[in-house]
């Protein structure tokens, strides 16, 4: 039974990483950073049009997405890239690993409690907005709005756990920031230029049903489309949404492909991160 | 299942290569080690030697290439490896703790990991008498001071094998003696210390065994009068005395050629005697007369470099 995971062992290291964060106030920071932003996007995100103030809630939630989109994987990669690599680099990862424990419990452990603390930062930094906006809530836009904060946690989760196989993976520090800093621009920025690019170059020969499907490749597009392309207000806003056909935008299917990035790069780290 | 045989610990045939092909390298090649229970045992070499590398194989913090590791009778890395890591207490070289926490909670971290009751803490601090520092932050301590926290820490869950990797490292002459005192005690009570050391001096007069590690072999093991016979090294004797005492040491030494006497710059006579003749040649001296001798038994470091270059 010894090799089987033992929850005690993960409670505790998990424990000890959230507790960090809210002792350095990460948390605290991190959560106000999203409320700013948010209110900022909410209120002025339609002056270029002459308007200030909220507008309908589904418009909101497009403006928040645009500011998730950028800000969590940046976060997510800054909290979680220094994970192992950090305790490597800094010699105390022996230490650790010669206690009782595995290097699934260790990695599961540290990502628990990472995961814990932007979670309670990112649901706490849009639960400040909620109440804040909460007269311009109807029943369903509440629901879309919890759908969002879900998929931001979700997104968050993702990106928190390649940021895990970063750390296991990078020799040094140093690299592994590197590593998280090409990974967001290549997931955030590049990844959706790249496939549109490919589109319009091929003049739409690639661009059968199937092509759409590449976009579960990246966990931001599956952010994107879970909350975007389900938006009927907002969805003729986006290029891409031209090319995404209906069912991509089931959310039972998004939801498990990004429990997919959330379980898979943990996966492969546990795999590499072996004696 | 409790293991009463006499070794705490066990290394079988024990190899470790880093690498493949023509960039390899053999860390440790087939060392063989029985260490008893409650003893007090040094484990010395050159940097590389191997020793840290034997560390981490004990620890199960890497794999063996071949050979075979027990602890109390638990195999390192097999399936009751968490029983095997919770008998063992280790200190490692560069100690490296967690800044934000303070010593307590330290201690408490580690001792949930360890599985140790959370009680033991405070008493361990106030053991290494970090009582009264127990809720500062750790980034206040000593270097010092951190040592100590790294000790109470490797005594945690009342380990019955500790491995201290340079456990002196930092701390001043006095803290050193309680150091040791404090291991002193664990070894009557039935605990095994292995340590490894750069400072022979300090191992050479409380080690109850040694096991010497040269480019990954071992070279040597035994207790320091042991190792100093296989070295061969010559006894040293001094007296104090001028050229008429020259003339009658060499006239009790008359038919040993291989004795000569020599003046030392601190104007004593020297003799360096083999040591199958070190008991001959002093009744010899007695016998003439020569009470105020001195005699000097080579250092650990003189017989480490000695048994070093053996192969």
């Amino acid at each position: 039974m010894n090799r089987w995971l033992q929850p005690r062992q993960i409670w505790a290291l998990a424990t000890k990483e959230f507790r960090d964060r809210l002792r350095n106030r990460w948390v605290l920071a991190v959560a106000l950073v999203f409320t700013v932003f948010s209110l900022v996007i909410t209120y002025f995100g339609s002056a270029a049009q002459g308007q200030i103030g909220p507008r309908s809630i589904e418009l909101t939630i497009a403006s928040l997405v645009s500011l998730v989109i950028y800000l969590i994987p940046m976060i997510a990669l800054l909290l979680g890239f220094d994970a192992v690599v950090g305790e490597r680099e800094r010699g105390s990862l022996d230490l650790l690993l010669s206690l009782p424990i595995t290097r699934l419990e260790l990695l599961l452990g540290k990502y628990a409690g990472l995961a814990a603390a932007l979670t309670l930062s990112t649901v706490a930094g849009f639960a400040i907005v909620a109440v804040l906006l909460y007269q311009r809530f109807s029943t369903a836009g509440l629901f879309h709005y919890l759908g969002f904060v879900l998929s931001s946690v979700l997104l968050g989760l993702a990106f928190l756990s390649l940021a895990m196989l970063l750390s296991v993976l990078a020799r040094d520090r140093a690299r592994a920031s590197g590593l998280a800093i090409a990974l967001w621009f290549l997931l955030v920025l590049v990844f959706d230029l790249a496939l549109l690019g490919v589109l319009v170059a091929s003049g739409g020969a690639f661009g059968g049903e199937g092509f759409a499907y590449l976009l579960l490749l990246n966990p931001a597009d599956i952010f994107r489309v879970l909350n975007v392309f389900s938006l009927d207000d907002v969805r003729r806003l986006y290029g891409l949404a031209s090319i995404v056909p209906p069912s991509l935008g089931n959310p039972w299917l998004m939801g498990a492909a990004m429990a997919g990035w959330i379980v898979a790069p943990l996966a492969l780290a546990s795999w590499r991160f072996r004696p | 299942m409790t293991n009463t045989s006499a070794e705490a610990l066990v290394i079988d045939g024990l190899s470790k290569r880093y690498g493949k092909g023509r960039t390899a390298l053999m860390a440790l090649d087939g060392v063989d080690l029985k260490i008893g229970r409650g003893q007090l045992y040094g484990l010395i070499g050159h940097n590389g030697a191997g020793k840290s590398t034997l560390f981490k194989l004990v620890l199960g913090l890497i794999e063996p290439t071949a050979g075979r590791i027990t602890v109390d009778g638990i195999q390192v890395g097999g399936r009751d490896f968490r029983r095997a890591r919770q008998s063992i207490g280790y200190l490692p070289e560069n100690l490296v703790l967690y800044d934000n926490l303070s010593g307590l909670e330290t201690l408490r971290f580690f001792a949930r990991l360890k599985g140790a009751p959370l009680a033991q803490c405070g008493e361990l601090l106030d053991r290494v008498g970090l009582g009264s520092a127990a809720h500062r932050a750790v980034r206040e301590y000593s270097k010092g001071m951190r040592q100590r926290l790294g000790f109470a820490q490797a005594l945690l869950g009342a380990p019955s094998l500790l491995l201290l990797d340079e456990p002196t490292t930092g701390l001043d002459p006095s803290a050193i003696r309680q150091f040791y005192d404090q291991l002193d005690q664990l070894r009557q009570q039935g605990v095994t210390i292995v340590i490894s050391s750069h400072i022979l001096a300090e191992l050479q007069q409380r080690v109850d065994r040694l096991a010497l590690l040269a480019s990954g072999t071992l070279r040597a093991e035994g207790t320091v009068a042991e190792l100093r016979e296989r070295s061969r090294m010559p006894v040293v004797f001094l007296a104090r005395g001028d050229e008429s005492t020259r003339r009658q040491i060499t006239a009790a030494l008359d038919g040993q050629p291989r004795l000569v006497v020599r003046s030392t710059e601190d104007h004593l006579l020297r003799i360096d005697c083999p040591r199958e003749q070190k008991m001959p040649v002093l009744q010899q001296l007695a016998a003439a007369g020569l009470s105020d001798l001195q005699v000097m038994e080579p250092t650990l470091e003189d017989v480490y470099f000695e048994l070093r270059e053996t192969p």
